[in-house]
């Protein structure tokens, strides 16, 4: 059935006003048809009913025919499409339709930019105290998450309209986070120290999800929000450190050519700064953007699953017709972890743009593929770093990487036997997606675990 | 009579131009007096006017501007400018020659057809 008789046959069975307000809907849902175009072909479809009134219909009648007078809705958007062939590339950020209600993006974009320029002036304040970045890289490298999350976190307190409870339960992490890591006395070149800064941003990012969901952490499609909203950030903040860099690169050419070197300034202003206010403005354009522009995220997913599947098969046969184990070197531990959080990602973008309706397809079939491949790989690394350990005995750097891979490869595990038994139909494929979500937690605590934990039980080593 | 939809199109722009000539109009006006003019055997699809409409605009031969109708709703209206009137003058001559052409060849070509064998 088409659309004309959609509304049509919705118009047939309600008031004339209620027809005319469905029929504008389904107009406006066309993305070449700007509202003030739907202002001007309803005064038109109220002149002709109005006519047709006159002349005697009844409503019912009138509407209906007026509706048809006007033209299919498909053949009609494309008309106005190949008029306004702008109109098919959607603008972000740019005010939105006149017309439309504009609840506060003003005040939104300032917000944005005002948390983004104070993140940018959280990163040089610790110089005016004499911590200059050249001789306190430790100091940065813990507290680098610190000196933007917080700010991101305010950003979803204010959008969300966090109560004051949830406000009080948000800084809770982020006072936890500053005290420890800064109090903690680390020796120098610590393994721990420098595995708490790198797994600190992890345990912030999540806690800033509480902001982001508004509180309601516990909901799994807000916990899959979250993810969507990660996975966008990650690609708009690589764009934007793209054309950070090209900025930086012209800085330093066009002062280098008039004989001032800039590279100072670049270094030590541009860069920083730079880094961390993105951090803000990407999170602001993807709330900005979420309903103008296709997610890129499972888009990515669905080009590279495929690649990553075969690269794992070729690795498996070639592992298996040369009969050569992996060297067990710790190098390789930390490699095969990013592998299985690279698969783990592909699995959990596909799962978000996924509609849980569908029947098993190809690409299910093909993600399953990539789940055991990815197992049996693990089992491979897994095998060699057990010899070493049992040579040498634990160290933090194994231990966090051990424990992160045992993470994953529980997380894949289970996904492989749920995209089994989804397969045979005896599960839905929301279970999947409640899986992934629920295991969200976990990650969670193992960072905070490395963080808090780790550097007490070695000694701060 | 069914007019093709290629003639259709190429006879809209000298046809609305025509009929703002005789002053400030709207899209519905637009219509209901090529229906007139035309005794019911033009008939436009009513929405594919306005694209046309906004053509003309864009290209600066009618200017457009939201006003109110005599029941107090959101109308716009469209208007010649100069421009629109000097393209109204070239199509004008544009239209005379196809048509003297016509008479001379196609029209006079089915009165030379044998009638009948």
């Amino acid at each position: 059935m088409t659309e004309g008789a959609d509304y049509a046959e919705a118009g047939a069975h309600t008031s004339l006003e209620e027809g005319i307000g469905e029929w504008r809907s389904y107009v406006r849902r066309r993305q070449a048809i700007h509202a003030v175009d739907v202002d001007e072909l309803e005064d038109h479809l109220r002149s002709q009913v109005s006519a047709l009134l006159e002349a005697g219909l009844t409503e019912d009648e009138a509407f209906l025919i007026a509706v048809k007078r006007i033209g299919e809705l498909d053949e009609l958007s494309r008309e106005f499409a190949r008029e306004h062939s702008e109109r098919l590339w959607k603008r972000l950020v740019v005010a939105p339709d006149e017309g439309e209600e504009s609840r506060g993006i003003g005040r939104e974009t300032l917000v944005a930019v005002a948390l983004a320029c104070a993140a940018a002036a959280a990163i040089k304040a610790p110089e005016l105290l004499g911590l200059g970045m050249d001789w306190n890289e430790e100091f940065y490298a813990r507290n680098l998450s610190l000196f933007v999350l917080p700010f991101l976190a305010v950003f979803f307190a204010w959008k969300r309209c966090l109560a004051p409870v949830q406000r009080l339960w948000l800084t809770v992490p982020f006072l936890v986070a500053a005290v420890a890591i800064n109090l903690m006395p680390f020796a120098s070149g610590a393994h721990t120290e420098a595995l708490a800064a790198l797994h600190l941003p992890i345990a912030l990012w999540l806690a800033v999800g509480y902001a982001y969901d508004a509180g309601r952490w516990r909901d799994h499609d807000q916990r899959m929000n979250y993810v969507r909203f990660s996975g966008e950030w990650f690609i708009y903040y690589a764009l934007i450190a793209l054309g950070g860099g090209v900025l930086m690169g012209l800085t330093a050419f066009v002062f280098d050519a008039i004989g001032m070197n800039a590279g100072e300034f670049v270094g030590s202003w541009i860069l920083p700064c730079g880094a961390l206010g993105a951090v803000i403005i990407a999170a602001w354009l993807v709330e900005a953007k979420q309903s103008v522009i296709e997610n890129m995220a499972p888009v990515l997913t669905l080009l590279f699953t495929p690649l990553f599947t075969l690269v794992l098969l070729a690795f498996l046969g070639a592992a298996a017709l040369t009969g050569s184990g992996v060297a067990g070197e710790r190098g390789v531990l930390i490699g095969f972890d990013l592998l299985l959080v690279v698969v783990v990602g592909l699995i959990l973008y596909a799962i978000s743009a996924r509609d849980p309706e569908k029947v098993p397809g190809l690409f299910d079939a093909l993600q399953l593929v990539l789940v055991i491949c990815a197992l049996l790989v693990d089992a491979i690394a897994l095998w060699a770093i057990a010899t070493r350990i049992s040579e040498f005995g634990f160290s933090p750097n194994k231990v966090a990487a051990l424990g992160e891979n045992l993470i994953l490869l529980v997380n894949l595990g289970w996904s492989a036997v749920l995209y089994v038994r989804f397969f045979t139909r005896r599960v839905a494929f929301a279970r999947l997606e409640r899986w992934q979500t629920g295991y969200l937690p976990v990650y969670a605590l193992w960072a905070w675990v490395v963080v808090l934990v780790f550097p007490l039980v070695f000694g701060f080593r | 009579m069914n007019i093709g939809k290629d003639l259709v199109a190429a006879s809209a722009t000298p046809m609305i131009l025509a009929i703002l000539r005789e002053g400030e109009s709207y899209g519905y006006a637009i219509i209901k007096r090529v229906a007139e003019l035309s005794g019911g055997e033009l008939q436009w699809t009513d929405g594919m006017l306005y694209p046309v409409l906004h053509r003309l605009e864009r290209n600066g031969l009618v200017k457009a501007g939201w006003g109110r109708s005599e029941s107090g709703r959101r109308r716009k209206y469209y208007r010649l400018t100069d421009r629109g009137v000097e393209e109204l003058a070239s199509q004008r001559q544009q239209w005379q020659v196809v048509d003297s052409t016509l008479r001379r060849t196609l029209f006079r070509s089915f009165e030379l057809v044998p009638q009948g064998g």
